[in-house]
Parts: structure tokens; sequence; C-alpha cells
């Protein structure tokens, strides 16, 4: 569903991205991990075109991202993302966060959207909180209502960028299960993390990434009996100490 | 001089409100043409296209680094040579206001629209919002928020500002007073109501912003 070939993007001299390959099935789960500064985040934003790059082709459902003529919002309506520091949009109450995409962009009325937040509340835990403002919710909370605000509409991937690295420690878990309900439900999913835990639980592959290069992409099983690289072994010893 | 006498200040009210008006027109055309200006200026000040910024930026230095009252001199006594017909001292007070205020709103719509997150423009588009639609529904009205204050700073600045227009001979509140006290020969009423005026004005409006920036704090 999702290819990225031979992507490469230069800021000025510095290349952040060389030639990165790998591919997304439908269905599938896959975890990007590797050292900050890596070019995990940059790789996922070259994925809805939040991100321009110098080379190589990315597609999505078979449509080029990098293509001038490619509608970019369409595209992007159809994917959804999850970003580290959540941005929720502060002014507006959580169920204006989950319906201001689908009446803009899905052009639903008004009542079917407001439906559609209350169930997704209801399916991420958080049904009481519908009228409630950003600034009023844990972190956890802000987090879980993104990701319901990115499947108001009904997309066919999830991009998540460090969905985790924000949150308090006792947070961390409910904004997990979450995501490993969507997993489960068949969801197509790339997640930057360094949650080894919830690698293991879902992610059907792991890409290790270090300077730009996908160092090694293989299955979640094989990556962390035997990582090939020295890089990963050593990322994966440093990450799993504790 | 006399002693303070209120019933005096009472018969003055007439003349002294005519004045008022002149000087909250000023305040109010003032503040309409100065924040439209200001906000092109503003959108032109963050183009992408460096010419443009450029331009917008060299507006907002330049008027910045010299006095209002300048400004007023040349729309009073310079425009009127090159047009061949003299200009009406408000009307050439308030080009002047607008010309200035364009300058100074332009910056606080600019620290306003900058002070949004990045990542709340990326969240809009990768929603599948188009930009135009995130920074209308998404960048603005955070801008908005954070901006009020200043703005309303700003506008009370310009209204105590339009005092100026006494040297260009239009009869603001400040000037009916001085007039209607060197007429009577009661110059200290005329200017311990004037100080008083303004101050309870500025002080409500003041509160003003203070309160609307506690009710709007995101």
């Amino acid at each position: 569903m999702i290819e990225i070939e031979h992507l490469s993007k230069w800021y000025g001299d510095f290349r952040v991205l060389a030639d990165c390959t790998t591919a997304v099935a439908k269905g599938e789960v896959v975890v990007v991990c590797g050292p900050s500064g890596s070019g995990k985040s940059t790789l996922i934003k070259c994925v809805n075109g939040l991100e321009p790059f110098d080379e190589g082709r990315v597609t999505v459902d078979g449509i080029a991202v990098g293509d001038r003529r490619t509608d970019l919002p369409r595209l992007r309506a159809r994917i959804g993302m999850v970003f580290q520091n959540f941005e929720l949009y502060p002014h507006m109450s959580v169920t204006e966060n989950i319906c201001l995409a689908q009446i803009k962009v899905l052009k639903r009325g008004r009542s079917e959207a407001v439906a559609r937040a209350r169930a997704l509340l209801q399916r991420v835990g958080l049904a009481d909180h519908a009228g409630k403002f950003p600034g009023n919710l844990s972190g956890g909370q802000q987090q879980r209502v993104a990701i319901a605000r990115a499947l108001a509409m009904d997309p066919i991937a999830m991009l998540f960028d460090e969905p985790t690295s924000a949150l308090d420690p006792e947070m961390i878990n409910e904004v997990l299960d979450v995501m490993v309900g969507l997993a489960e439900d068949g969801m197509t999913m790339i997640v930057v993390t360094h949650e080894m835990g919830f690698a293991r639980k879902v992610a059907g592959r792991v890409v290790f990434m270090d300077e730009g290069r996908i160092v090694e992409d293989a299955p979640t099983n094989e990556f962390f009996a035997a990582p090939r690289s020295d890089r990963a072994r050593l990322f994966l010893s440093k990450i799993l100490q504790h | 001089m006399g002693g303070f006498d209120f019933a005096y200040l009472a018969a003055a009210l007439p003349l002294l409100w005519e004045g008022m008006q002149v000087t909250l027109l000023l305040t109010l055309f003032g503040i309409i043409g100065g924040l439209t200006l200001g906000a092109v200026l503003a959108v032109l000040r963050l183009s992408r296209t460096r010419p443009v910024a450029l331009a917008a930026a060299a507006y907002v230095t330049f008027f910045r680094s010299i006095p209002i009252l300048l400004g007023l001199f040349w729309f009073y006594f310079l425009v009127p040579i090159w047009l061949g017909r003299p200009i009406d001292g408000f009307y050439a007070a308030l080009a002047g206001f607008v010309l200035f205020e364009a300058a100074y709103f332009c910056e606080i719509i600019r620290a306003g629209i900058q002070s949004v997150r990045h990542g709340q423009v990326l969240a809009g588009l990768a929603s599948g919002l188009t930009y135009r639609q995130t920074m209308r529904s998404v960048v603005l009205p955070q801008a908005l928020r954070n901006m009020l204050p200043v703005l309303l700073t700003q506008s009370i600045n310009l209204f105590k500002g339009t005092s100026l227009v006494y040297i260009v001979g239009v009869r603001d509140f400040l000037t009916a007073a001085d007039v209607i006290g060197a007429r009577d020969n009661r110059i200290v009423e005329m200017y311990a109501l004037v100080a008083i005026v303004y101050f309870l004005i500025c002080f409500a409006a003041s509160l003003l912003a203070r309160r609307l920036q506690r009710r709007y704090a995101i």
C-alpha cells in the first residue's frame, strides 16, 4: 500500500535521507526506530507529503506523493497522522477537533460528524470528555483524542510520529493500548517509536535507521533475536538496558 | 483664574462632546484602516517571495523610525503642494495615522501568526485541509487570541495619539478643551478635565484588554 523507493532528501549540504527503500503492505504494522536525528520522522512525513523530498519515489495506494499533479490535501485526508506533541487545536473542544476536517474536507454534515466523533471517543475511552478543551486533558488523553481525530477521516493507513515520547510514563500505556487495538483491527500503520515492547507485540517488521539510511529492515522476531548490523545491536543494547 | 467651577464645566460639555466625536472617529477609522493595511502588510511580510517580504519589512522599519508628527506634517503641508489643492486637516491626519499605525499593526499581527506552533499547521495539513483552510480555521483564530491584548493596547495608544491633530488645526477633544479654556480663561479646569477623561477611557480599555486576555487565554 505504501512504497518508498530510493528516497533522498537534503537540508542544504546535510543529507537527512539517503536512498531509503521500503514498503508497507495493507494491514501491516511497521515500527521505525533508530537514534535521534536518524531521519525517522522525516521519512514518515514524506509519506503524506508534509516534507518534500529531492530524489526517489513515494506512492500511497498507487498515488505518487511527489507528483505535482497529485491532489495532496485529498491524499492526506486518507492518511491519518499522529504527532509527538499531539497538536490538538487548543481553541476548539475535543468534539470540534474531531469534526473540523470531517466537515471541511469530507463535507460531512455536522450531526454526522458529531456522531462519528462520539463513537470514536467511546472507542478511545474518552466519551465523557467530548466538550472539554485540550488544555484540560492529560497528555495521554490528548493523544487519544488526536488518534480519534485521525480515525474520523476513515484513513487507509495511519502514521505515528513518536506518539508516546512526550508523555509521562504512566500515560504511555493508555495510548499504546489504543494503538494495539488498531493494529489488531487490521489498520495499516507506520509507527516511529522507541517502545520496543509495542514493536514486539504488534509490529510485523522493524525498520532501523541511522544517519538517514535504512540500516535494517527485518521481521520483528529476527530484528530482536539477531540484529544484523552493529549499529542496530548497539541501539538495542542501549534502549533495552533498563 | 478663579477656583474650580463644576457648573462651568457642564456648560462646556456640548463643545467638548463635539471634539470627542472627532477624536473617536479618528481613532475608529485609524484602527480600521491601520488594521486592514497592517494585515495585508503582515501577509506580505510572511511571504516566501523574498523581495515581497523585504518590501513589507522596509515599509514597517521606515514608518516605525520616524515620528508620527512628521507624517502629519507631510500630509497637511507637503502633499497639498504636490496635489495642488489643500487637504482637510481631518483627512490629512487620518491618512498619516493609517499609514503609521499599519506598520505597528503589521508587526503585532505577524508576531501573532508566528506565535502559533508550526506543528499546528502540519496537523491541519495532515488532516487534508488546504493551506488556506488551515490558516483560516487553525492558525488565525489562535493568532488572534494571542494578539488581542496587544492590539487593544496599540489602539489605546492611537486614541491618545490622535491628540496630535492639534497642530494641524483639527478640533478634537483636546483642541476643543484648549480653545474653550483659552477663551474663558479656564485653562486649569479644562486641562484637568482632559486628563481625567483620557485617563478614564484608557484605564477602562486596559481593564478590558486584561479581561479579554484572561478569557481567551489558551
